[in-house]
């Protein structure tokens, strides 16, 4: 093998994950390289979001960057509600207390800020053992010696060696993938999340939502409002913005056919959002992302060789009705994968350490979190098509209703209150749109406001967000309407009456034939990945640097 | 390894910048100057020798005292560790042969005699591309222009380069020299930083870079014609042999053109664009 460049530590992306590694690696003195594809940490990322620390959690964001709250998160969530709505009926719950539970703190983050804030430190941590951070530097792939996982390679730099390489690269990582650890195949193991950045003066804020400069609000929806697609939306209050967005499963939105930007608006445009959003509105930013469901694509096992895999690339997002954690357990993944490699190097045996991290991913209770047993038994059995269909004519029946009478608004709340209900909570229509809307008729009051505010066509969201086109980084194989077509749709910067987004549905004469084929056009690609879980493409990251530059993110 | 990098202020000729007078003649009092774009390229292919291969680099240049501030933006790019303006009224109105006179005195005159000296391509207000290739004959250095990626193996005490055969993209060349030698950087010079202990340093000498670049004038030495020991009648206006026998304005463009719009889609109608085009096709 020729002489490549070596550190001890190569650690792939530097978002909460990466960097918790990387502080960690550093602060045991070990020469740690961070590559970040992004032009700055931060740049390719989005959040809800709300980062939180668990008490729970052997380490939070806090313990690793001192100052971490003062200098990179918006407002904490102090206030939780989650909102049932069936057409203008809305019953609202306070879900403080399930939000509290096992919680130091959660706060709003902007992940452009937060992350390039992060990134200035760990550089500094980094510098000081040899290594460093670069960005604008894409890591295409595993570097291999005799099969076996030596390092990493890169579009932008020689081939480099590492004892351990940590792959923090994200929901799309082509480490995972290249490593064979995690497959792009199944649209029921990924949720798909789009956001809007609103822009909003701090005391409009604190007016709006009666709170003061330290306090923020945290709001979830549920019910009818999305159509029957499976998920539901959120709202949290930043300093000067507010950051909304909807959440869905991937195979729903795949099956219903549903445009994802539409669905945002569904939730900007109902009358429960007046009393925040005003007349009109200003949206600063759109943006999207793809989040793996830990319940079940948690890797038990996430390392191979000298890899390891930590955060969204090990599918370790947790995400059970209105409970949604990733950063935090990025941050625990990423400082444990950093412990598991000082162990093993101090026994002399560094190239153990993905045995020693998968063995306290186990220890902290890292995995139960992320694939709860409870959830085992009755998710799965809850989401076989016949009895999800049972349950929910249970729920939609005069007995149904019945019930959630019966429990009222108090018990309901309190149910929902509950971590460990919502941990087994099964991916079907029931718990996400029928009991919601059901709860909403019988027990909520209808909200009459007018809403008046108009989100902004879907070519001028795409419009506002910063490029660097480079080639073109996503290939279709199929390009037949049957195998990618809902691309068209599922894609957050494609629609079907829409010529300007990355998809679209075409229909081509030749000699007489007609096909109907879907045409690709990478450059307003946000790289969020669904059309690499939907369609059948060849997917890559552009290079470094290139591609799309999330102000907010 | 000791480099040193040589540039020039010229007037600012982008669009909003620049003024001419009714004439047609330069108003130099009301155009900004800046460093010739075509430096940068020197600039970027002198940092990468930095980066790479370490030392120090002197950015030099000659010119009236406002030329400071160009050696200042200059030495955000490169990151230099020393300025030198070669600047006094005997110096003034030198043609390309004068001030490559003058530069070669003020490059021999460093104490730390550089292993690479670069030129850019050319400058934008005079445009012969003379100034470098003269000062190289009076240093008498090998030369390598038209270099569009480097690589010095100090060891060797060589330079090797990719060079535009005639200035043609289409051909490309690599030679090999020992150093000290003189490189005059193409356009078409791109860095290259294949290491991670290569962009760290970039990052660390870029940050090093902007502290000193805002205190520029602390790295600044000015030497004048005497520092130099240089006669008047060999440099400067006195000095220089070319004559500029006269200046003829470029005509403007007249502000009345006659076009002929047609709006059509059929094959008629595009025949027509095709026959109105036929006499600028033919040259007429």
């Amino acid at each position: 093998m020729t002489e490549h460049e070596q550190y001890e530590a190569v650690v792939v992306g530097c978002g909460p994950g990466g960097a918790a590694a990387a502080a960690t690696l550093a602060r045991s003195g070990i020469e740690t390289l961070v590559l970040e594809r992004g032009a700055e940490p931060g740049s390719k990322n989005v959040s809800g979001g709300l980062i939180y620390a668990e008490e729970s959690a052997p380490y939070t964001i806090d313990d690793l960057f001192p100052d971490f709250r003062e200098q990179a998160t918006e407002r904490p969530a102090t206030k939780n509600y989650i909102h049932n709505i069936s057409g203008e009926q809305v019953a609202t719950f306070d879900i403080s207390q399930l939000h509290h539970h096992d919680t130091e703190w959660a706060d709003a983050v902007l992940r452009r800020e937060m992350d390039s804030w992060v990134g200035e430190r760990v550089h500094e941590m980094t510098r000081e053992t040899g290594g460093g951070l670069l960005t604008d530097v894409r890591v295409t792939g595993l570097l291999r010696d005799q099969g076996e996982i030596v390092g990493v390679e890169m579009a932008e730099l020689d081939p480099i060696e590492a004892d351990i390489v940590v792959a923090a690269d994200g929901v799309n990582s082509e480490l995972a993938r290249d490593a064979g650890l995690m497959d792009w195949e199944e649209p029921e193991e990924w949720f798909q999340g789009v956001k809007a950045v609103v822009d909003m003066p701090p005391e409009v804020i604190n007016e709006r939502f009666d709170i003061d400069d330290d306090e923020g609000v945290a709001h979830l929806f549920s019910g009818d409002l999305f159509e029957g697609v499976r998920g539901g939306g959120f709202l949290y209050t930043n300093e000067a913005s507010l950051s909304i967005g909807t959440v869905f499963h991937l195979d729903s939105i795949a099956a219903e056919r549903a445009e994802p930007h539409e669905l945002l608006d569904s939730l900007l445009t109902h009358p429960l959002m007046t009393q925040w959003l005003g007349d009109e509105y200003e949206e600063r930013e759109y943006s999207a992302k793809l989040v793996p469901d830990s319940k079940k694509v948690a890797h038990e096992s996430p390392h191979r060789d000298r890899l390891v895999l930590v955060g969204d690339a090990a599918g370790q997002m947790q995400a059970q009705g209105p409970i949604i954690k990733g950063m935090n357990h990025a941050v625990t993944a990423g400082a444990l994968a950093a412990e598991a490699y000082t162990t093993a190097k101090s026994r002399g045996t560094p190239h153990d350490a993905g045995r020693r991290y998968e063995q306290k991913l186990n220890e902290e209770g890292v995995m139960d979190k992320l694939r709860p047993t409870s959830y085992d038994i009755v998710g799965k059995l809850g989401e076989t098509d016949s009895i999800a269909s049972l349950t929910d004519t249970i729920a939609e029946s005069a007995l149904g209703r019945f019930g959630v009478r019966t429990l009222g608004e108090g018990v309901l709340e309190r149910l929902f209150s509950s971590p460990r209900l919502m941990a087994m909570m099964p991916d079907t229509r029931t718990p996400y749109v029928t009991i919601p809307k059901i709860i909403a008729e019988e027990l909520g009051e209808p909200v009459t406001d007018e809403n008046t505010v108009e989100p902004p066509e879907l070519d001028d969201r795409i419009g506002d967000l910063t490029y660097d086109v480079g080639d073109p980084h996503i290939e279709l194989i199929d390009n037949s309407f049957k195998a990618s077509g809902t691309a068209v749709t599922a894609c957050p910067v494609s629609a079907k009456d829409f010529g300007g987004g990355c998809y679209r549905d075409e229909h081509v004469q030749t000699n007489g034939s007609e096909d109907h084929v879907v045409s690709l056009d990478t450059q307003p690609c946000v790289e969020c990945g669904t059309c690499a879980v939907v369609a059948d493409t060849h997917w890559e990251h552009p290079d470094g640097g290139k591609g799309v530059e999330y102000k907010d993110g | 390894m000791h480099t040193v990098v040589l540039t020039k202020g010229v007037p600012d000729f982008r669009e909003g910048q620049v003024s001419f007078d009714e004439d047609g003649h330069l108003e130099r009092g009301k155009t900004p100057t800046v460093m010739n774009p075509n430096d940068k390229h020197a600039l970027r292919a002198a940092l990468q020798t930095k980066v790479r291969n370490g030392g120090d680099v002197t950015l030099m240049s000659m010119g009236p005292p406002g030329y400071k501030e160009v050696l200042q933006e200059g030495m955000r790019d490169v990151y230099a560790d020393e300025l030198y303006l070669l600047s006094d009224r005997e110096m003034g109105a030198a043609d390309t042969w004068a001030t490559a006179m003058t530069v070669a005195t003020g490059i021999q005159k460093l104490d730390d005699e550089p292993a690479l000296v670069f030129a850019g391509f050319k400058t934008a207000d005079g445009e012969t591309g003379h100034t470098g290739p003269q000062t190289c004959w009076c240093l008498d250095m090998p030369m390598i222009t038209h270099v569009i990626a480097l690589d010095v193996d100090e060891e060797a005490g060589t330079v090797r380069a990719k060079r535009l055969v005639e200035g043609d993209i289409e051909e490309i060349e690599t030679v090999e020299t020992e150093l000290p030698a003189f490189v005059v950087a193409d356009p078409e010079f791109e860095p290259t930083y294949r290491k991670a202990s290569h962009r760290l340093r970039w990052k660390d000498l870029r940050e090093e870079t902007q502290e000193r670049a805002e205190a520029h004038e602390d790295y600044l030495t000015v030497w004048d014609h005497e520092d130099l020991n240089l006669d008047p009648d060999y440099i400067g206006l006195d000095g220089s042999p070319t004559i500029v026998a006269g200046v003829d304005p470029i005509p403007k463009a007249p502000a009345e053109r006659e076009a002929t719009m047609i709006d059509g889609v059929d094959d008629p109608e595009i025949e027509q664009v095709f026959d109105e085009l036929d006499a600028y096709a033919a040259g007429d």
